[in-house]
């Protein structure tokens, strides 16, 4: 690069604007860190210590907390709502996805334009603004307060643009492999699965994570339509949970850290992974 | 047609329709529904009468419905326009420092992307608490000999929209910072060594040949804090609960829209015609200010 920021043989006034520079994105830093540093600390401490000793560390360190909400509280429950949500919901995603960019992108038809702008409609319309009429539809299939409901209406949030996505891809895969496996006799869903799904893996791994991270996150849908405590996810078990204790910080520092660390964790295995997926729609 | 042409269409078929009953039971159907909805008096979940625009001229016009719509409309836009400014353009300044390898980058760009990921609900609660009068965030400001400037940031009218945003803000800039990031890493290495030769200073390289060239992700950016700022509802569900308090200063939109639509508030009951019509403004809004947006910067865009 011509002008790399580096100190080496830079002049003074460069010196210090690089200086400048990375003590403003420093300070972003601790201010991402430092606080959820504080909260898993305060996961460990009581009421009393918070209060009186905001940013010193807990007498003791134990488990007590973690074991209350987790079992407890039910946020197990939560937990494994959120897993089987998110994972039913991406499973479908990927198929009817993938399906769908298959037959947008590998055959040419009159209607192929019209398909493809009724799978993109959704990616630029608020799902959120038509909660009315989808409370109207959720009712009458009779999937109200069934996990069902939000499972359906997180395939229609991710369809979109999973379909944008793969289909781009898809559509640079050379038509000649197909050809060729057409020849050995496979059928076009033989050359989906077999040909074109393999080819398409590393999009595949990217619209996971984009449509993932935002479902495992949604609170808006399952708020809506999931009155249970037992059919609750994550993020609507947690918002119940603030509201039943919401003078016991102790006890709320650590359902924000249960609720917050496992997606740190996967994070900080799989950074590039979330980073390049996360990314995926607003970068070429 | 023939065979080969009908087993064509079959096996199209076969691959489109699973997901086209998705999007159209799930997307468009409700887009007409609401659109239909918004034209007919409501008796909870059944349609009385047709009324024509009547929902629409009474959110505009009557109390209270024009009083809380237009507040609501008012902190989307600071919402839009802090987001903007402020979000935005560090995230365009981070971009460019990574970009020129700034000492620590890789790092910084990892730990920038932290928050991102996480959801706004937890994030929402986690700085409510420490914003409380006794949370974290007074309590660092009396450490550091500042208690002049504490104050309940939730609950003063003056505070309340502005501590919000700057949360989400705390947690979003690594986004646009790491799109920055990669539309510059794009710009073509000889375009920028040639101006380099010419003697052209790096704040003017910046100005006259990067930002244009990286134009197309300055929209989408745009176009994303555009619908953002529309939906804005968890952020405020979590801070300041769904009145949009104190006094209905940080009420959103979003937040009206879910009061009028499941009657928890000022309403009592659900009111699905005006509810209807907010929704249809949503949709509008969101179309026109995005279609605004793209055709601002086409305007401004450089192809190499």
């Amino acid at each position: 690069m011509i002008s790399d920021l580096r100190f080496r043989g830079a002049g003074w006034g460069k010196r210090l604007f690089i200086f400048l520079m990375m003590a403003i994105m420093t300070i972003y830093v601790l201010l991402i860190l430092y606080p959820l540093f504080n909260m898993v600390i305060s996961a460990f401490k009581s009421n009393r210590e918070i209060l009186t000793k905001p940013f010193g560390f807990p007498q003791s360190i134990g488990f007590k907390n973690f074991h209350t909400v987790w079992v407890e509280k039910g946020f197990d429950r939560y937990f494994a709502n959120s897993l089987l949500v998110t994972g039913v919901a991406m499973g479908f995603v990927l198929l009817f996805g993938s399906m769908g960019a298959y037959g947008v992108s590998r055959y040419r038809y009159k209607a192929n334009t019209l398909v493809y702008m009724l799978f993109l409609s959704g990616i630029m319309l608020p799902l959120k603004a038509a909660i009315i009429p989808l409370f109207i539809i959720v009712k009458r299939l009779g999937l109200i307060d069934s996990r069902i409901s939000v499972i359906l209406i997180f395939i229609a949030m991710g369809l979109p643009s999973t379909v944008f996505i793969l289909s781009g891809f898809m559509k640079g895969i050379p038509l000649e492999l197909e050809y060729a496996a057409r020849i050995d006799g496979c059928h076009d869903f033989q050359i989906y699965r077999r040909i074109i799904m393999p080819m398409t893996a590393p999009a595949i791994a990217l619209v996971t994570i984009y449509n993932a991270v935002p479902i495992w996150n949604d609170f808006f849908f399952p708020l809506v339509f999931l009155q249970s405590n037992s059919r609750k996810t994550l993020p609507v078990g947690l918002s119940t949970f603030f509201g039943q204790h919401a003078t016991n910080w102790s006890l709320l520092f650590t359902g924000l850290s249960i609720a917050i660390l496992p997606m740190l964790l996967m994070y900080i295995f799989m950074s590039r992974y979330f980073i390049k997926g996360m990314t995926a729609g607003a970068v070429k | 047609m023939d065979v080969k042409q009908l087993r064509k269409a079959a096996w199209i078929i076969f691959f489109v329709t699973p997901g086209l009953m998705i999007v159209g039971v799930f997307i468009l159907l409700p887009l007409f529904m609401s659109l239909y909805n918004s034209l007919f008096s409501w008796n909870q979940l059944l349609p009385v009468e047709f009324v024509g625009l009547e929902n629409f001229s009474r959110l505009f016009t009557k109390y209270p419905y024009q009083q809380r719509f237009l507040n609501a409309l008012q902190n989307n836009l600071i919402w839009f326009l802090s987001t903007m400014i402020l979000q935005n353009s560090v995230g365009l300044l981070f971009g460019y420092l990574m970009s020129r390898s700034i000492p620590g980058y890789q790092a910084f760009k990892r730990i920038f992307f932290i928050p991102v990921l996480f959801s706004i609900i937890a994030v929402g609660f986690l700085w409510g608490l420490y914003l409380k009068p006794s949370g974290l965030v007074n309590n660092f400001l009396g450490l550091i000999g500042l208690e002049s400037l504490q104050h309940a940031w939730l609950g003063e009218e003056r505070f309340a929209t502005m501590a919000i945003i700057m949360v989400n803000i705390w947690r979003w800039v690594g986004f646009p910072s790491l799109v920055f990031l990669a539309a510059i890493d794009n710009v073509p290495t000889e375009c920028l060594e040639a101006a380099h030769l010419d003697g052209v200073g790096e704040w003017k390289l910046f100005w006259k040949i990067v930002f244009p060239l990286i134009i197309p992700s300055i929209t989408i950016i745009t176009v994303l804090t555009v619908i953002g700022s529309l939906n804005v509802f968890e952020q405020i569900y979590t801070m300041t609960g769904l009145d949009g308090g104190p006094n209905y200063s940080t009420d959103t939109i979003g937040t009206l829209f879910y009061r009028t639509a499941f009657g928890s508030v000022d309403a009592g009951s659900p009111e699905i015609g005006i509810g209807s019509a907010i929704g249809v403004v949503i949709y509008i809004l969101t179309f026109l200010i995005s279609l605004i947006s793209i055709r601002f910067s086409r305007s401004r865009e450089v192809q190499l």
